[in-house]
C-alpha cells in the first residue's frame, strides 16, 4: 500500500501550484471571468505551454498524463485558485475524441493540448436533468449521405466560445435508452447551429444550443455504432472525478481562509477562534474534507485499475463531494460572519463554486440514487477500493 | 386548546386579502414574484399604499397612527402580504426606530419624526455595526463628543442596509469610555445630508448593492437629536433589538417560498416525471414541510403568550434560529430543484421590463443567488450562534 504520488505527478502538482500562486490571484480570476469569453485566452495558452492541458491526456494521444490521479492532482490545484479557464470542457471533449476519433481527427487532440482549439461537449438537454441516457436531439440519415441534427442542448460548458462541439443525438431508440445515442463532431459555426451564451453563477460561462437541421458529413459521426454511450460514460466519469478534485481544492482554500480568520478576528476581546462552538464546527469540516479526499482516491484508483465498481466509486465520490461542499460553503461563510457575504473578501466565490459544482454532472441525490441502483442491479457496491 | 382562528380573525384576513388583490400594483407583484430588483420607489409606493389604508405601522399603537393590532393580527397580515407577492415593509423606521422613540424619545422627537416615517418623508437606516463591532456590538468606537449644542461624530458604520436610499440614520455612538463598554453608548439621530458623511457601497456575493459603509468625519449633530439620556443608548438598543426579532421567524416568507418550491417541483422533470414524485426529492421537501408546520405553531404559541403579556425573550431567539434555518433550507431545495438550470445567471433579467429571453424555465434566473444571499439570515440580527448563547445564558449555563 502506497498513498504517495509518483515523481511525475508530484512535479505536475508543484508546477501547477507554483504557477497559480504566482500568476493567478483572485483578482486575476475575476478579470478573466468577466471577459467576454469568460476566461483569458492568453492564460489558456500559458497553461497549455506549461503542459497542464496535456496532463489531461495519455501519451498515446499526445499528452503527458491522463490517469485518474493526474486529473485529480491537477484539478485540486485548479480548485484552490478557482481557475475559470476551460479545463473541464476540454477534459470532456478531449476524452471523447481520444476514445472515439478517427485517425484523421487525431490532430484535434493535439490542438486541444496546445491550447489552440476548444472542444466542448453538448450533451445535456432542457429536459434531461442529470440523466445521461436522456437524449431527444435527433440524428437522421440524410438521403444524400451524412447526417442531420435537430434538437436543443442546455448548459453546455464554454459552449459559447468552443470552436468545435461534440453533440450527442439519438439515431434510434426511445428517449432515455442508452443504445441508439450517437456522438457527432460539429463545427460551432455550422449552418443551423445557434448558440446563446451566458454567465453561470459560479463564475464560468455556458450556452444554450439550438440545432436546426444541421447537416453533417458522414465523418462527423464518432465511433462505431453502439460505442457512444460507454464512451460518454467514461468521459463523464473522468470529468466527475475532476469536479470532485476541484471541489476538494476549493474546500481547502475556503477552510484555510476561515482558519486564518478565526485566529485573527476579535470580538468580545478575544479571537473568535477561542469560542469552542466555532472550533468544533471548524474541525467538523476538516474531518469531512478528509473523507472527500479518501473517496476521491478510491474513485481515481478504480478508474486507473479499470475496477468493475468504478461507476459506483465515482458516484460515491460525487455524492459525498456534493454533501460536504455544501457544508463547507455554508459553514465557512457562517463562521466568518458578515464579511464573507461580500464580493470583495473572496470566500464567497469559493462558496459559490462549491455549492454549484453539485449542479454539474449530477447532484448529491442523483449520485446517491445511482449508488443504490448500481448496487441493486449489478451487486457492485462498496466492494472496497482497497484490495 | 383550539387551533382555529376566530371568525373575527378570519374576517380580518379576508379584508387584507381583498385589499391586496384590489390595490397591490400588479407590476410590483410581478417583480417580487419573479425575484427582480426593487428600487426605492417600489418600496415607497408600497408604504404609501399601506399608509392610505392605515396599515403601514403594524407594530404601533393607534395614538401614533399605527394599527394597534395584536400579535395574531400582525401575523395574519404578514402571511397575507407574503402570499400576495408584496415587498417587505422596510423595517428601520417602522419596526425599529418608531418603537424606541415612543418609549424613550422626547415629545418633540415623536411629534416630528413619527409622522414623517408614516408619510415617507424619511427613510431611516440602522447604524449599529462597525468593522470591529459585530456580535460584540458594545465595543463600538464611533465617537460623539459634545461641543456646545452639537455632538461632533467621527467614525464608521458598516453593513448599513439600504443606506443609499436613506436620508436619516439612527446610530449608536460612544460618548464615554468610563466603566463598562455598554455604559458609554448613546443613541443619536443623524441627518444623512450633514456635511462629513460619506456612503460607500458594499457589493455582496450576488453582485448586488444592498448594504453600505457609512463614514463620519466631524459630523455635527444637534444635541436635541439625542434620544433619551446620554450614555443610556445600550438600553434603548436592546429594546430595539427585541423588536427587530419579533416577526423574525419569517413564517410568511417561508410559507410563500415553500409554495413556490412545490410549484417548481411539480413542473421540473426528472426522468420524465415531476420532481415532486421523485422519492429522494420528495423526502427532502417533506422534511422541510414538517419543520415549517411545527414552527408555525411554535410561532403562534409564542405570539399567544406575548399577547397575554409575557415578553418574548428567549423565545424570540429560538424563532430566529429555527425560522432562518428553515428559510435557508427551502432556498437550498429550490436551487436543487432546478438541476443544471440553477447555473445560468443573467443579471439584466433582474430588471423588470428587460427583453432577455429566459434561459431555461422562466422562474430559474434568481434562484441560486437568492440561496446565496439568504445566507445572511443566520448572520444578521444577532447571529444564530449569539442567539444560542442568549438561550444558554438564560438557563444559567
Ligand atoms: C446583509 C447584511 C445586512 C446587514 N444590515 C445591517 C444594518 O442595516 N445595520 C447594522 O447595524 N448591521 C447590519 N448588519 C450587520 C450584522 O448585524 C452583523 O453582521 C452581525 O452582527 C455579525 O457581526 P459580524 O459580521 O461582525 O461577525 P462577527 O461578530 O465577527 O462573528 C463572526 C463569527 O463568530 C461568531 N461569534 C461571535 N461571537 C461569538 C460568541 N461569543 N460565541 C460564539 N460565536 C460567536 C458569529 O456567530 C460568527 O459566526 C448586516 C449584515 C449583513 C450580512
Amino acid at each position: 500500500m502506497d498513498f504517495s504520488h509518483n515523481e511525475q505527478r508530484r512535479m505536475l502538482e508543484e508546477t501547477a501550484t507554483r504557477f497559480l500562486r504566482d500568476n493567478y490571484p483572485l483578482r486575476v480570476r475575476h478579470e478573466h471571468a468577466a471577459a467576454t469569453a469568460g476566461f483569458s485566452r492568453d492564460m489558456w495558452s500559458r497553461f497549455a505551454e506549461l503542459g497542464l492541458v496535456g496532463a489531461l491526456f495519455h501519451e498515446q494521444h499526445g499528452g503527458y498524463g491522463g490517469t485518474g490521479f493526474d486529473i485529480a492532482v491537477l484539478f485540486e490545484a485548479l480548485g484552490r485558485s478557482l481557475v475559470v479557464e476551460p479545463f473541464f470542457a476540454s477534459l470532456l471533449g478531449g476524452s471523447l475524441l481520444a476514445e472515439l476519433c478517427r485517425p484523421e481527427q487525431r490532430a484535434l487532440i493535439a490542438e486541444i493540448i496546445n491550447g489552440s482549439r476548444l472542444v466542448s461537449v453538448a450533451h445535456t438537454e432542457p429536459q434531461s436533468r442529470y440523466d445521461l441516457a436522456d437524449v431527444a436531439t435527433s440524428a437522421t440519415r440524410d438521403p444524400h449521405g451524412g447526417w442531420r441534427l435537430q434538437g436543443n442542448k442546455a448548459v453546455v460548458p464554454n459552449g459559447d466560445t468552443a470552436e468545435s462541439l461534440i453533440v450527442s443525438a439519438r439515431m434510434h431508440g426511445t428517449q432515455s435508452e442508452p443504445q441508439g445515442i450517437g456522438l457527432f463532431l460539429v463545427d460551432a459555426r455550422a449552418a443551423g447551429l445557434e448558440r446563446c451564451g451566458y454567465a453561470t453563477v459560479d463564475g464560468g460561462r455556458a450556452a444554450e444550443i439550438t440545432l436546426n437541421d444541421v447537416v453533417l458529413d458522414e465523418s462527423a459521426s464518432l465511433g462505431r455504432a453502439g460505442e457512444a454511450f460507454a464512451a460518454l460514460e467514461n468521459a463523464v466519469g473522468l470529468a466527475t472525478l475532476a469536479l470532485c478534485a476541484e471541489a476538494l481544492g476549493a474546500m481547502q482554500a475556503a477552510t484555510d481562509m476561515t482558519l486564518e480568520y478565526l485566529r485573527t478576528r476579535k470580538q468580545f476581546g478575544v479571537t473568535i477562534g477561542s469560542f469552542q462552538v466555532l472550533q468544533h464546527r471548524y474541525v467538523e469540516l476538516l474531518i469531512e474534507i478528509e473523507q472527500v479526499r479518501s473517496q476521491l482516491i478510491n474513485a481515481a484508483s478504480s478508474i486507473d485499475s479499470g475496477a468493475p465498481d468504478c461507476q459506483w466509486q465515482l458516484s460515491a465520490a460525487k455524492h459525498l463531494t456534493g454533501r460536504v461542499a455544501r457544508l463547507v460553503a455554508e459553514e465557512t461563510v457562517q463562521l466568518h460572519g458578515g464579511i464573507a457575504m461580500t464580493w470583495e473578501y473572496g470566500l464567497a466565490h469559493f462558496a459559490k463554486r462549491l455549492v454549484m459544482i453539485d449542479h454539474w454532472l449530477g447532484d448529491t441525490d442523483h449520485h446517491l440514487e445511482r449508488c443504490v441502483m448500481l448496487a441493486r442491479d449489478t451487486g457492485l457496491s462498496a466492494t472496497s477500493a482497497i484490495r | 386548546m383550539d387551533l382555529r382562528y376566530s371568525p373575527e380573525e378570519q374576517a380580518f384576513r379576508e379584508d387584507i386579502r381583498r385589499f391586496l388583490e384590489d390595490r397591490l400594483d400588479s407590476r410590483l407583484r410581478e417583480k417580487v414574484r419573479n425575484g427582480q430588483r426593487l428600487n426605492k420607489s417600489d418600496y415607497e409606493n408600497w408604504h404609501a399604499l399601506l399608509n392610505t389604508r392605515g396599515w403601514l405601522a403594524v407594530t404601533w399603537p393607534r395614538e401614533y397612527g399605527g394599527t394597534g393590532w395584536n400579535a395574531v393580527q400582525r401575523h395574519i397580515f404578514e402571511e397575507e402580504c407574503c402570499a400576495a407577492g408584496a415587498p417587505r415593509i422596510v423595517p428601520f423606521g417602522l419596526n425599529m426606530l418608531g418603537p424606541v422613540l415612543m418609549k424613550f424619545g422626547s415629545q418633540a422627537q415623536r411629534d416630528y419624526y413619527l409622522p414623517r416615517i408614516l408619510d415617507g418623508s424619511d427613510w431611516w437606516c440602522q447604524g449599529y455595526s462597525e468593522p470591529g463591532a459585530g456580535s460584540d456590538l458594545a465595543s463600538l468606537r464611533t465617537r460623539a463628543v459634545r461641543k456646545g449644542d452639537v455632538y461632533v461624530v467621527d467614525g464608521q458604520k458598516t453593513w448599513t442596509t439600504l443606506g443609499h436610499y436613506a436620508n436619516r440614520i439612527f446610530c449608536l455612538v460612544r460618548t464615554s469610555t468610563d466603566g463598562k463598554p455598554q455604559e458609554g453608548i448613546s443613541f443619536l439621530l443623524i441627518d444623512m445630508q450633514s456635511p462629513g458623511i460619506e456612503v460607500k457601497p458594499i457589493v455582496l456575493l450576488d453582485g448586488e448593492h444592498e448594504v453600505n459603509e457609512v463614514f463620519f468625519d466631524a459630523v455635527q449633530v444637534p444635541v436635541e437629536n439625542l434620544v433619551g439620556e446620554e450614555n443610556r443608548g445600550w438600553t434603548y438598543a436592546k429594546y430595539l433589538l427585541t423588536h427587530e426579532r419579533t416577526g423574525i421567524a419569517g413564517v410568511g416568507f417561508s410559507t410563500t417560498a415553500l409554495d413556490d418550491l412545490r410549484r417548481i417541483a411539480r413542473v421540473q422533470l426528472k426522468s420524465g416525471l415531476p420532481l415532486a414524485k421523485d422519492p429522494y426529492f420528495a423526502a427532502r421537501m417533506a422534511k422541510v414541510e414538517i419543520d415549517l408546520e411545527a414552527m408555525k405553531t411554535t410561532n403562534l404559541r409564542i405570539i399567544a403568550a406575548a399577547a397575554t403579556g409575557s415578553a418574548p425573550g428567549v423565545e424570540s431567539s429560538m424563532l430566529k434560529i429555527k425560522g432562518t434555518v428553515i428559510r435557508q433550507e427551502i432556498n437550498d431545495l429550490t436551487r436543487r430543484a432546478l438541476g443544471p438550470y440553477a447555473l445560468p445567471f443573467v443579471s439584466e433579467a433582474l430588471e423588470a421590463g428587460h427583453n432577455q429571453e429566459a434561459i431555461g424555465p422562466d422562474y430559474a434566473n434568481p434562484v441560486a443567488n437568492q440561496y446565496f444571499n439568504n445566507r445572511k439570515l443566520s448572520i444578521f440580527g444577532g447571529s444564530n450562534e449569539i442567539q444560542k448563547n442568549i438561550i444558554a445564558k438564560s438557563l444559567g449555563l
